[in-house]
């Protein structure tokens, strides 16, 4: 088990910057996320869409923005636990003890919960028998090219994923790339790729329709797809891949016994505590009188909150209020002068 | 002020008085209309405000931008008449609109 100060549970704009306001008042955290990496909404929603109201930035992207705030957190070191989730929290006296679903276990005297709208998982496929064939021969995801040889596959989808899976599959598999308009929405360069081999006969592009059925025993044998025209088709198929984004699902968090309203977390204004000693909650899944859901908001969250878990991580210090502009101390901490 | 009436699958419905300005997403937020989930907070990157359009409106409605038209394609069931309710902004020509909204969100 891990021994840390602070758990931030989100590695969201919110959660990157309450390693900044912990590391400057001297406290270690480590951060879990459930995506592959850091930014949260900022990069898997709006990586590329511009943001105008972070103050003092006129504007910047959601990519641009994780960039900053990793920047900015670097002399702390922190560890990220990326591709894992939350599953457990449990007390032991002062402290909290978490498990994720990698079965890591870490102890801290406090957690920050800046998990948005909770973690991001693959929109699932809701045709009968779907849960069945999840993961042996329908995926959301390809992990390992070589499950994907010399099959018949049938991919879902009409933006980045499955355009870029159909080109690279192509190579060495038949493709059927299945969606509800005629319109795909992917680089130029791809799309041009993608028609090119539909006239080589290595694709076969099927629109506007959309999966009716999937059959099969052990393993999908069969799909059958509806066209608008109301015209149906079936499909010699052994694997479906399904591209439709992703979600976000509040999960576990609901059964940690926190004071929950309309899917967020109830927090006092004053330092963002739950209705559990040390346990936070800050940026788009707390709220208070007032809250508005903006990163700023979340920003302002965790610097209040990350006072209060310097109390319950150091009881025997005294906390002293500093600007980074003068203290000796912070600057240090942060590698200057 | 406009009043839209929002229908479950079921066909059970509730008729709303929505401010002009506000988005249609936004009504059913503020009124606990369940069925219109919004969880990006109407930024137009989820698609679970989604909602179906009857024909009569859905042609008064102004088109959809192209952001709009992908977005939905990570939707839930989506068809032709599918839109997302957090890109309608209700006004007087609004006035007696009626959406759908889906089996489920996602």
């Amino acid at each position: 088990m891990k021994k840390t100060d602070t758990i931030i549970i989100g590695a969201g704009p919110v959660g990157l910057f309450a390693i900044h306001q912990l590391g400057i008042k001297g406290l270690k955290s480590i951060v879990i996320d459930n995506l592959d990496k850091a930014g949260g909404q900022c990069i898997e929603l709006y990586p590329d869409k511009p943001i105008y109201d972070i103050p003092a930035v006129p504007e910047c992207t959601g990519e641009e923005l994780t960039k900053k705030l990793l920047e900015q957190i670097k002399p702390f070191n922190t560890e990220f636990f990326l591709n894992e989730r939350v599953e457990e929290v449990k007390q032991d006296k002062e402290n909290w003890i978490i498990k994720t679903n990698n079965n890591n276990e870490f102890s801290a005297p406090n957690i920050i919960i800046a998990g948005g709208v909770g973690s991001f998982e693959p929109r699932k496929l809701t045709v009968k028998d779907a849960e069945k064939f999840e993961d042996k021969s329908l995926f959301y995801a390809v992990k390992n090219k070589d499950h994907f040889k010399n099959k018949n596959i049938s991919i879902f989808g009409g933006g980045d994923s499955a355009l870029d899976w159909a080109l690279e599959l192509s190579k060495f598999s038949n493709i059927n790339l299945i969606h509800r308009r005629d319109d795909f929405r992917g680089a130029p360069h791809t799309l041009s790729e993608i028609k090119k081999l539909e006239k080589e006969g290595k694709i076969a592009i099927k629109t506007p329709c959309q999966l009716q059925s999937i059959e099969g025993n052990e393993k999908i044998n069969f799909i059958t797809i509806k066209f608008d025209d109301g015209k149906t088709e079936k499909i010699k198929t052994d694997v479906v891949l399904s591209f439709f984004g992703l979600i976000m699902k509040l999960g576990p968090i609901a059964e940690w016994g926190l004071n929950m309203s309309k899917k967020t977390i109830e927090v006092n204004s004053k330092n963002f505590e739950t209705n559990k000693k040390g346990i936070f909650a800050a940026g788009d899944i707390c709220s208070y009188p007032g809250k508005l859901k903006l990163i700023l908001s979340g920003f302002h969250e965790v610097a209040l909150a990350s006072v209060e878990c310097f109390k319950r991580a150091r009881p025997n210090e005294k906390y002293r209020f500093e600007f980074t502009t003068s203290s000796k101390t912070i600057q240090s901490r942060l590698g200057k002068k | 002020m406009p009043k839209i009436t929002y229908q479950d699958n079921q066909g059970n419905s509730k008729t709303i008085e929505v401010e002009n300005g506000l988005t249609v997403m936004e009504g059913a937020i503020q009124n606990d209309i369940s069925g219109i989930d919004a969880d990006c907070g109407g930024s137009m990157a989820c698609a679970t405000c989604h909602v179906y359009v009857e024909e009569k409106w859905f042609n008064k409605l102004l088109k959809a931008e192209e952001a709009e038209i992908d977005m939905i394609d990570m939707a839930y069931e989506p068809k032709k008449n599918s839109r997302l309710s957090c890109q309608l902004i209700v006004s007087d020509e609004l006035d007696g609109l009626i959406v759908t909204t889906p089996a489920k969100q996602s």
